[in-house]
């Protein structure tokens, strides 16, 4: 594989129910290109938590899908209110997310420890007021 | 265990993709907190919740389970269960709360052998 396979999806934040569809898309498209099983979970659990985030708490975004012949380069780009501080948003447990939202089985805090969990690197570049990028690398070998 | 056999010890309904109904699971879990399920769940073939929106369906596909049990009677609404049956997920109601849906799997054999601890 010598190109980067590229893919883009819009993340409407506007409606709960429809967050997931990006991360659904690019785990389908994984298994289809034969990218192996425990790689395809990696890839689609960090991305479906960082895709229920933007919703939460951004109003929705973009993500960007890179597949190289090493790795699988998530992005997560907002313009939302930003972390104010990203220390205490890693801690387990540690939620701003509404009460309505724990309604539906997110928000107790353990979003962005899982979203670490699954990735092999994670980078937050955040500013309060202007947005939050999420970069995910998940390696193939 | 097939599915059909979890439909029959908890007497339960099934929603959709009932052509499935001879898969095998080979242990399960009992969450209404997705965030814990994708955190702490491995090869789990069926997820016990009593959540019916579409995220407990979108959940159970990134964790390639095989079914959902919503326990205590719960029925989700058309668009959940076209979902499911979108991405072959099956989906069974019981009017079993959810300690007593995951006992009468338990002690039918449904778990993992050794430590289940996180």
């Amino acid at each position: 594989m010598s190109d980067a396979l590229n893919m883009h999806y819009i993340v409407d934040g506007s409606d709960f129910t429809t967050a997931g569809e990006a991360s659904t898309a690019v785990k389908m498209k994984l298994k289809k290109l034969g990218i192996a099983p425990d790689i395809v979970r990696k890839v689609a659990i960090a991305m479906y938590e960082a895709e229920i985030n933007m919703v939460i708490h951004a109003g929705g975004g973009v993500a960007d899908v890179s597949l190289e012949s090493d790795k699988i380069t998530i992005r997560l780009i907002d313009h939302g209110k930003g972390i104010p501080d990203v220390e205490l948003a890693m801690r387990e447990g540690y939620s701003t997310a509404p009460d309505a939202v724990r309604s539906l089985g997110f928000g107790a805090g353990m979003g962005l420890p899982n979203i670490k969990k699954y990735s092999d690197e994670m980078y937050i570049d955040t500013e309060v007021g202007k947005g939050t990028t999420v970069t995910l690398i998940i390696n193939l070998q | 265990m097939k599915i059909s056999q979890i439909c029959q010890i908890l007497d339960a309904d099934t929603l959709c993709c009932k052509e499935l109904a001879d898969t095998q699971v080979y242990s399960a879990c009992g969450s209404d907190m997705m965030s814990d399920v994708l955190a702490f769940v491995k090869d789990h073939g069926i997820l016990l919740t009593g959540l019916v929106n579409p995220q407990t369906v979108r959940t159970a596909v990134m964790m390639d389970m095989k079914g959902i049990v919503f326990v205590r009677g719960k029925k989700p609404d058309a668009a959940v269960i076209s979902l499911a049956e979108e991405s072959g997920i099956v989906l069974l109601t019981t009017d079993y709360r959810m300690y007593t849906a995951c006992g009468l799997l338990y002690t039918a054999g449904l778990y993992t052998d050794g430590s289940d601890k996180v």
